[in-house]
This record gives C-alpha cells, structure tokens and sequence, in this order.
C-alpha cells in the first residue's frame, strides 16, 4: 500500500518525503484547494522545485484542486490544472465534474484522482467517474467501514484510495455548508473550513470558550484539552441532551487496522493535515511508514503512538468500525 | 530536528522571580540582532505571510517575567521585549517559553500545543496561523539562531534548553483510544 | 416565477404525509411537487405504498410530479432502489447523488440541491447529458445564480427559497446517536420531530436542526423579500420545502409576491405569522453567512 502524506509549505513537502512518503499532495495559494488557509500552500514555481524534490528521492506529486470552480471565474482553477501538468505532476486530485471534463479533454494523460470532495461512496458513484472521466484512483469519503470499502473494491476497477490518520470529516465531504452558514466561507467554494478569520477564544476564570462567526461552538473547562472549533466536533445543547452531538473532537487513527485495509484490497493509505506542521508530518509520516514495515514483516502494530498530535488528544477508528453492525 | 510529543516543560517559578529585577535591555539588543539575522537569511518567510505581514503579536511566556511584542512589517520587522503586553495588538499567545520555542523552531506542534491546552491563542488567530505556517516553512531554528550570536557561551545556553525540552518524554499522555464508538 | 415543492425531508406519519399531499393538490397554488424520501432510506417503506394515490392526486390537480432520488447513497439495497427508480420510472426523477446520474444514460432528468452545480462547465457538461432543470444548492450567492442562468438560459434554474436549509449529510445517524440506539435499530425515533430537532449553541442561540441522518439550519430560509430581484436574474422556479406550518399558506404567499398581488415586505410580515416566530435566513444569496437575514425594507421593521 501507497503512504500518501500531506504537505502545505514546501519544507513539510521535503519533511514528508524524506520521513518515507510514496507520495505527497498539495495545493496552490488560492482558493482552488480545500485547505486554502494563511500562510499555506505552493507557488506554481515552489511547485515545480518540489515536484523536481520528490521525484529525485522517488516520490510522487499528487496537486489538489479540490474546490468546486465558482461560476463566472472558471480561469483560475483551469489554470490551476495547466500549471499543476506543467510542473510535472504526478497526477490531480479533482472533485468538480465541469472541471474533470477540463482536464480529461485537455491533457487525456494526466492521472486523474477523485477528491473525497465528491463523496463518491459507492461502485455506481465510482463507475460514473471512471466511464466518462477516465478517472484512475478514489479516495473514499470517511463514512465507510471496512468491510464496505472491501465490497467497493471488489465492485470497482479504480484504485481505492482511505484515510488513516488526522481530523475526520463526519459528514459526507463536498456536502457540507455548516462552515458557511456561520461565517459565509465554506469548505466546497472558498477551501475552507470553520476559517480562522471567524474564530475567537476567550479565556476567563480556566473556562475557555471558542465562537465561530459570533456563534458558541465549545466551552472548555481547567485541564480539558481543547479543540478548533471546527462545528461538526462543536458541543451542543439539544432537549435530549447537551454534548458532541455529531462527533467529539478526535482525530482518526487507523494504524491498528491497516491488515484489515490491506486485505479490503485498498491501494493507498492518506493521512490528512496539510494545515499542521513539520513537526506533525514528521511524527506521523515516520510512524505510518514504521507501521507499513511492520505490517510487511508481520509485526503487531502499535495502537495510540500518536496520541498527543490529535485534536481533543483523542483517537477513534472512526467508521472503519462502525458499532451499529 | 527534535520531534517529541512530551509534554512541555515550563521553567520552575523560582526562575521567573530570579529574572525579575533584570533589565531588559540587553535581552532587547539581543533578540533584535536574532531577528535580523532570521529575516536575513528566511527572506521567503515575509512573502509567505503574504497581506499578514504588518500584524503585531505578543508573546507570553508564562514562566517568565516578561513578555515579547514581534511587529512583522515587512520594511523593518522589530521585536520588543516588555513587562507587559500592551493593548492593541492583533493576537497573543502564551505558554511556557518551552512551548513558544519549540513551536517557532519546528519541534512542536503549534496545533498539538493548542489541543494540550499548553498555549493559550487570543485575537486574530488567521494572523497566528499565518505566522505560524510561515515560520514552520522557513525552517527557522531560533535557538540556533540566538547561540550563533552567542559563540561558545550559547552552544552551552542551547545544550542545556534542549536537554529540558527532551526530558520527561511519554509521561502524561491521556490514553483515550478508542473511548469513542462510532455510532 | 414557477414555485416547486420540495419532498418532505422529515419522518412524517404516513396518515399526515398523505393528508399533506392532498391539502398541496387542492389547495396550493404550486407548479410542481417533488415526492420520494431523500434523507434516509429506511423510511420509504413506511408511504411507499401511498406513492400512487399521491401521485394522482397531485397529477389530476395539474402539478407536475417529480421523483426526488436519496441525497447519499452507501448501502447495496440503496443502489438497487436508485437503479431502479432511474431506469423505470414513468415521471421525471430528481437526482440527488451522482450515484443515479449513473443509470441516467442521457435520459432527461431534473438535478436536485444536494449534487454540487457551482459553475457553468458543470451545468453544461450535465445538460449535455439529459439535465433539464437543477435546483442550485443553497449555499450559492446570487453572484453564482445570475451567472448560471446567464451560462445557460435553456435550463430551469431553481433556488431553495424557503424553509430549514440542508447544511449536511452523513452516514451516522445523530438522532440515532441522541436517543443512544444503534441506527440499524434506530426505532425510527426521527419520526419525534417533524419539524427537526433544535441543536442549540450552548448560550442557548437557535442554531441547527437535527434530523437523522441531516443536519440542517434552525433558520428557515426565507427569500420572500428577493423575489423580484431573482424573477429579474431570470430565475425560473422557486422552491419551497416543506415544514409543519401552513404549507399551503407560504406558497399562497409567495405566489401572490411573484405575481405582484402582494408587496415583499407584506409577503414577509405573512410569512412571520404563518411560521410562528421561527427565524428567517437568506444570508447566502448575498454571499454572507447563511444564517443572516437581510430585510430589504428600512431598519427595524419586519
């Protein structure tokens, strides 16, 4: 299995790949990928360096153009395309159907991924992007157990591609607007989610309280770790109860499941924080990397070696295990 | 590059009350050298903070008795060293010096510090992100940097800070995988 | 102005569900009815058997009757009912997910609010392939909507103008996790809120509304006041979606707006009394965050 590993500046690129990465994905410095966050993100020119870093070490490129194109202003994500092909590209991670048509008439050679973004969740779903997009590879949206990405992959020509570490996107990706009913700018049109600009804490008597665009996502007492108010993973007062109703603040971790996936016939293995730091991709990168070997010699792999780099320093295996079956 | 995920160290508050009748003066004189010697040589630094640059942040280390003011005007970036922070700047962060050492020379996790509840992030936290990313891209080791200047006396000064930092590794980690079921 | 309404998303008895689509033929001033269950596929077998009379009922009343498809498809019985109803059916069906764009083959078809229409190489990539008319999803700002209908002014372009927004879907059922059961043995306990489950900040600000597998806003969208700058956009339709108020009521109301029988801000003072206090948002057609509401009229009013 391919570790795929996320890089968001040019040094976490050359991180990820020297700790191990068969393969890195990252994004331009706009709004055409769906961590469009300050301070983040690639040059075309800092793009074709670290495309030239990689493949020196013999490691893949992956550009994501992961947002969905806004009307009237198609330009700058086709150029996104051109200047990913250009620098050398290993292949687009692309969610938006207009824009796949794009790319796949445009350069009929260029390997085309399928973004989480299209939550494509299913082998009707999958075979529509492989019929009419020549898509090669699917990164399944974080709703599916294992068992179902097996019966995906069983169903399907098109390499299957799962997460197996970091924040954890509940709802069905590429179908949310909770982030821009609060603050205007969501995830599908502006690649982000639960923006920075929006976000305020304010600290008083140990109680820490996070508000998103004016509305209370999280209070946090003494010594609770915290988290980013990302909504879905906010606390909420409902008649029944009041708590995380959609998902408490953990991150993924599917290292102990990685034989399950293996043998589900899933091709590549991603982790997500293209937002985090050097540090982070370092940690996580190794870790999975020490995992795979494991997993190749026969190895048990260790649960929970990575705790302290989670949101809410809290892990989960999320759907991979899905406790209603 | 150290990468831990111990818990962070702060400094024992007799430190803090050693440090407190001393002049900051020379600290300043000091951190301003260090400072022009990072934008020196990080130049893609100022870039990557793209329209942030400009925004002033303080800095709070908890265990000490003073506190930082970093302005990132791209023409003429300062640092200021003061007793206390002043009113009106973009965002502050806080924590043990450990913390905002460790975070600014790519050995900690900015995020993992925030979910430990180590830092305290207030104001723009765009504007913290930003500095973040920016910092963590150019690879600045600020230790480094301050012990370059310092000649032998600062290799020591750095060999000391990083054995702190390495010690007590694995200790306090909450075990809680699992706890949540997916349901 | 076309007005449209949109299926019900909640767990209604069935007596009420069919009652509802009744009262709609007789006394509705609507052009077309979406029916079908989009949310959760558990619940179709409980009017499933209902469909036919529905469907006569809302046909001889002269509404067009659309088959609206599930939002999110991830089991195998959901597949064989989503090929099933893309091939077979005798009415124009609503696609929902990519999942029935599969089966579709070309054949004509409507695009419901839950597949994602941004831009106009999407829409015309779809219309080349047997789309005839899309509900946008409510997040796009009029910016987006005007430069669609331009893009292509042979496609219906249909906004969500009224009640509880979609915001997200998921394969985790949160009523289900609310009421600690298992979604396999869920107990159908959605069916308690017919109208959505407030999910409250806890400030106790209204925010979201739970309902099984999808979350939506607490607000009601609300265009009412914006209809005659989307009937100049050339927006084709209006859609409504239903919730527990007077449904025959709002689009009474907004049939009189579109048809200048009734001022905006009258239709929206209306809609304030038939809705009993509930908020209203039209924030994303201005580009702002969803949950606002910018009235037209002076200050303070409304």
């Amino acid at each position: 299995m391919e570790l795929i590993c996320p890089a968001g500046t040019p040094s976490s690129l050359r991180t990820a790949v020297d700790a191990g990465a068969d393969a890195v994905y990252c994004g331009f410095r706009n709004e055409t990928n769906a961590r469009n966050f300050p301070g983040l993100n690639f040059s075309p020119e800092e793009l074709v360096e670290g495309v030239a870093y990689a493949h020196r070490h013999g490691a893949k490129v992956l550009v994501a153009i992961n947002t969905f194109p806004r009307a009237g202003a198609l330009e700058l994500w086709r150029k996104a395309v051109d200047d990913a092909v250009a620098a050398g590209a290993d292949a687009l991670i692309l969610c938006d159907i207009g824009l796949m048509a794009y790319t796949a008439e445009t350069y009929p050679d260029i390997r085309l991924h399928v973004s989480v973004q299209a939550a494509a969740a299913n082998p009707d779903a999958i075979r529509f992007y492989v019929e009419r997009f020549n898509a090669k590879r699917v990164v399944l949206p974080r709703v599916l157990s294992v068992p179902e990405i097996a019966a995906i992959t069983r169903a399907t020509t098109c390499e299957v591609e799962v997460f197996v570490f970091g924040g954890l996107c509940v709802m069905a990706e590429g179908r949310c607007s909770l982030s821009s009913y609060a603050t205007g700018l969501s995830p599908n049109m502006n690649g982000v989610c639960s923006p920075a600009s929006h976000v305020a804490y304010e600290e008083a008597s140990g109680t820490v309280t996070s508000r998103l665009g004016g509305f209370t996502i999280n209070k946090f007492g003494k010594g609770e770790p915290a988290a980013y108010p990302t909504l879905c993973k906010g606390r909420f007062k409902t008649e029944l109860s009041t708590g995380y109703i959609f998902e408490d603040p953990v991150s993924l971790d599917a290292a102990t499941l990685l034989p399950g996936l293996r043998d589900a016939g899933v091709k590549a293995l991603k982790i997500e924080g293209r937002q985090r730091s050097r540090a982070y991709i370092e940690n996580v990168v190794r870790s999975f990397r020490e995992a795979l070997s494991a997993l190749e010699e026969g190895r048990t792999i260790p649960a929970g070696m990575l705790l302290s780099m989670s949101e809410g320093q809290s892990n989960t295996l999320g759907a991979y295990r899905k406790t209603w079956r | 590059m150290t990468t831990l995920h111990a818990p962070v160290v702060a400094f024992p508050p007799f430190v803090s009350a050693a440090l407190r009748p001393l002049p900051l003066h020379p600290l300043q004189f000091f951190l301003s050298a260090v400072l022009r010697r990072i934008v020196r040589q990080h130049p893609r630094m100022f870039e990557r903070l793209g329209h942030y640059a400009g925004k002033r942040y303080g800095l709070a280390p908890s265990d000490l008795p003073f506190g930082f003011v970093l302005d990132t005007a791209p023409v003429g970036p300062g640092i200021a060293v003061v007793r206390s922070l002043p009113a009106g700047l973009d965002a502050t962060i806080s924590g043990p010096l450990q913390a905002l050492l460790g975070m600014a020379s790519g050995a900690y996790d900015g995020d993992a510090l925030f979910f430990s509840r180590t830092i305290v992030v207030e104001g723009d936290i765009e504007a913290v992100l930003a500095l973040r990313n920016a910092i963590d891209d150019a690879g600045v080791d600020i230790l480094r940097e301050g012990t370059a200047l310092l000649g032998p006396l600062g290799r020591l000064g750095e060999a000391l800070l990083r054995h702190q930092r390495r010690g007590d590794t694995g200790a306090g980690n909450r075990k809680r995988q699992g706890a949540s079921s997916w349901n | 102005m076309k007005l449209t309404l949109g299926p019900v998303l909640y767990k209604w008895e069935p007596g009420a569900w069919r009652d509802f689509y009744f009262r709609i033929a007789d006394e509705a001033p609507v052009d077309a009815v979406c029916i079908g269950e989009v949310v959760c596929s558990k619940r179709l077998p409980f009017f499933q058997d209902l469909l036919p009379e529905v469907m006569d009922r809302l046909g001889a009343a002269g509404k067009e009757v659309l088959l609206s498809s599930l939002a999110f498809v991830t089991l195998e019985r959901e597949r064989k009912q989503i090929a099933s109803l893309a091939r077979d059916a005798d009415l124009l069906v609503e696609v929902n997910d990519i999942t029935a764009l599969t089966h579709m083959a070309g054949r004509p078809h409507t695009i419901g609010p839950y597949v994602n229409v941004y831009n106009e190489a999407t829409l015309n990539w779809l219309v080349r392939n047997g789309t005839r008319r899309v509900c946008l999803p409510p997040e796009l700002p009029a910016s987006s909507v005007g430069a669609l209908v331009k893009a292509r002014p042979d496609v219906e372009v249909e906004v969500w103008a009224f009640g509880r927004i979609p915001l997200a879907i998921s394969a985790r059922c949160y009523h289900a996790r609310l009421h600690k059961l298992t979604k396999d043995n869920c107990q159908f306990v959605c069916g308690k809120d017919p109208d959505g489950l407030a999910a409250d900040t806890l400030d106790g600000q209204a925010f979201l509304a739970v309902n099984g597998v999808q979350t939506l806003s607490s607000s009601y969208a609300n265009l009412i006041e914006n209809l005659p700058d989307l009937a100049s956009m050339g927006v084709a339709s209006c859609r409504l979606s239903p919730q527990t108020c007077d449904m025959a009521a709002v689009s009474e109301v907004f049939r009189n707006v579109a048809d200048g029988r009734l001022g905006p801000d009258e239709g929206r003072h209306a809609l304030d009394l038939i809705c009993d206090g509930v908020s209203f948002s039209n924030g994303f057609l201005k580009g702002a965050a969803g949950a606002r509401y910018q009235t037209l009229v002076a200050a303070g009013s409304g």
